[in-house]
């Protein structure tokens, strides 16, 4: 974006935006990305509170106490340091410290680092360098220490190590903004010379845009799948009419193209991005490339839910939606027709949607600079996560072929285990109880620590269940922590992994507490609801289970308790 | 283009920069004389005159502009 039309946005009503404290601190003048961020986060629906030091505090600010950067309390860090700056230093050296630079600069950033989190916990996103060659060695740059290019590309590795084993410290990648932009674009020397302003105006926002898109990926915000169109998107040609022989990918035709976008797509999908697909097809005719042409990246395998029907594609997006049991904003939807772009952009807006380039030479560098895929951890869980899904697949299939409910989870051949906590499911629980919100009744946060404590403790009862169905294993999908009381017990937590609605879990828990209550003399269970802005979607939770309200919340007489009908097994 | 001219089109600019429909500028224009004209909104302003007449300011160009006036005559003398 343009900064003038960032610039305008600051007028903007920003009362209904979330806020978020950030503290901007830099070794040369950084108003421009003061005025980018909080226009930019007009566009992101984000209201940047911002604290901006004085240029050249970098240092001061960290090291004090008391300084007005800790007193202000962001919730994050933002430093920019430039390489004019770093060079300027550097150029002062003896050959010695030359060779050292990098080395040293990098224990500069680990203290930094360390004495922010000292004295303030929260996220640091510290920028890299723009790798600027000075031709004071040419090209033997490249093979001495003694050049400062050597000692840029040095520290902007050493700021990956320090990132990857420093849970706080996240980069903004300048380095390749910088490279991806080109100096023309980058670097405005006029303004430099007139102002020490080191990026051209126009080059502030691809910077506070790519901060902003760190922020957000740490607030939960990112992107969990991509939808695909077939024809012409993911291969050249129709598939239905040009068939098998003649679609283009690989060598025919225009097919690097798409043999490269696939090939993206497919390390996306590693890397745990869901891949579906949604076509105007026969399903037997899509699905053919992905099975039989030899020069095919993606396979059937590696697409999560495949759907090819002559339904209009916002109802199919939405069945493919609903499967995933993700939001809409989490979702890029890839398609080279703009008619149908558009009409799905109209029925669903919270939908990502690119507007890819006529020529599909174009789409994988388009799709690059969109920069749709940040994340803020990897995990292991999230490579597995296409087959977990593929079964959430088949089941909806299996669901439609059943008229009614009861049959479909009879055919499910559900068995739950039900155990209290121990020391193998603690991180497990702990880890839901933070991330649970939608079906959670009073989003009582839990550590390890308390799981561990609440575990050992003899005034709790506790009860975790994991399901497993003919399709595949849940894991560990629902906990319950009830205190107990001399004549009920008060259900302290309830939360389940939304994964699981509609299986009937509510039932098969609430007839596992009746139980259990029973047989520690219990003769009601006590349950309430604390409305949050996220678990609207259990408000008559304890209503639907037959509980009566009261002035102190839910309860439910266990004299007059019949086990209610599920269809689940207990292991 | 007459002096006028550009004049007339540098007023636009500033207008739409600075988001503000009451900017008249004349030849004796300054920043003190424009609410919002400031060293920052200064960089925008030059850069989208850039862009506008499809002229190039040298640094030093830039700091010796005095007026509207000056800016306008270096605009004129580019295109000509």
């Amino acid at each position: 974006m343009e900064f003038s039309t960032l610039r305008k946005n600051l007028k903007k009503d920003f009362s209904g935006s979330p806020s978020v404290k950030i503290a901007i601190l830099g070794d040369t003048p950084t108003q421009l990305l003061n005025q980018a961020l909080k226009g930019y986060g007009y566009e992101f629906g984000i209201n940047f509170e911002i604290y901006e030091a004085d240029y050249d505090q970098v240092d001061m600010q960290i090291m004090d106490a008391s300084s007005e950067l800790y007193e202000f309390k962001p919730e994050y860090v933002l430093v920019f340091q430039a390489t004019q700056k770093i060079a300027s230093k550097f150029y002062k050296k003896s050959p010695e410290a030359k060779r050292g630079y990098a080395a040293g600069y990098i224990d500069y950033v680990s203290q930094m680092v360390q004495v922010i989190g000292d004295n303030h916990p929260c996220k640091i996103i510290w920028c890299n360098l723009a790798e600027i060659n000075d031709t004071i060695y040419g090209n033997y740059s490249n093979k001495t220490a003694l050049s400062l290019l050597y000692q840029l590309r040095k520290i902007n590795l050493g700021l990956m190590d320090l990132a990857a084993s420093t849970k706080s410290l996240f980069i903004n990648d300048i380095a390749s903004l910088y490279n991806a932009a080109g100096v023309e674009k980058a670097f405005s020397p006029a303004t430099y010379t007139n102002t020490g302003i080191v990026f051209d105006i126009n080059f502030w926002p691809s910077v506070a845009k790519s901060f902003i898109d760190i922020i957000e990926s740490i607030r939960g915000k990112f992107k969990k799948a991509v939808v695909l169109d077939l024809d012409n998107t993911l291969w050249g040609g129709i598939i239905g009419d040009d068939g098998l022989e003649n679609i283009q990918i690989g060598e025919l035709g225009i097919g690097r193209a798409f043999t490269e976008l696939q090939t993206w797509l497919k390390q996306l999908k590693e890397r745990g991005i869901i891949l579906a697909v949604c076509s105007k097809n026969y399903e037997h005719i899509a699905m053919e490339p992905f099975q039989k042409h030899p020069d095919m990246v993606l396979r059937p395998d590696d697409i999560a839910v495949f759907v090819a029907n002559w339904e209009n594609k916002v109802d199919n997006i939405r069945h493919i939606q609903s499967i995933l049991n993700i939001g809409f904003d989490s979702m890029v939807y890839l398609d080279d027709n703009p008619f149908e772009r558009n009409m799905v952009r109209q029925e669903i807006q919270a939908l990502t949607i690119p507007e890819l380039p006529e020529d599909p030479a174009e789409y994988l560098l388009y799709l690059r600079t969109l920069n749709l895929f940040e994340t803020a951890t990897v995990t292991e869980e999230d490579s597995a996560r296409t087959q977990q899904y593929q079964e959430e697949a088949k089941r909806a299939t299996l669901q439609k072929a059943y008229a009614n409910e009861e049959e479909f989870l009879e055919s499910l051949e559900m068995v739950c285990t039900v155990k209290p906590f121990d020391k193998f499911n603690t991180p497990r629980v702990a880890q839901l109880s933070q991330r649970s919100n939608q079906f959670n009744l009073r989003t009582i946060r839990y550590t390890e620590q308390d799981i561990d404590r609440i575990g050992k403790d003899p005034a709790y009862t506790t009860l975790t269940f994991s399901l497993e169905d003919k399709f595949g294993d849940y894991g560990l999908i629902s906990v319950i922590i009830l205190k107990n009381e001399s004549d009920h017990v008060f259900v302290d937590t309830w939360f389940m992994s939304c994964r699981v609605l509609k299986r009937g879990m509510e039932n098969f828990v609430l007839n596992t507490i009746a139980a259990q209550a029973k047989s520690m003399g219990a003769t009601k269970i006590k349950g309430e609801y604390i409305p949050t802005p996220k678990n609207e979607l259990v408000k008559d939770h304890y209503a639907g289970l037959g509980f009566s309200e009261t002035d102190a919340g839910w309860e439910l007489d266990l004299h007059n308790f019949n086990d209610h009908k599920v269809f689940i097994k207990t292991n | 283009m007459e002096r006028n001219d550009i004049l007339n089109e540098l007023t636009q600019i500033w207008r739409r920069e600075l988001d503000d429909d009451n900017v008249t500028l004349q030849p004796e224009t300054t920043a003190k004389d424009v609410d919002g004209w400031d060293s920052l909104t200064n960089i925008q302003l030059i850069v989208a005159t850039e862009k506008k007449f499809k002229v190039r300011f040298g640094a030093s160009e830039i700091m010796n502009f005095q007026n509207v006036g000056d800016l306008a005559d270096a605009v004129k003398s580019k295109l000509s």
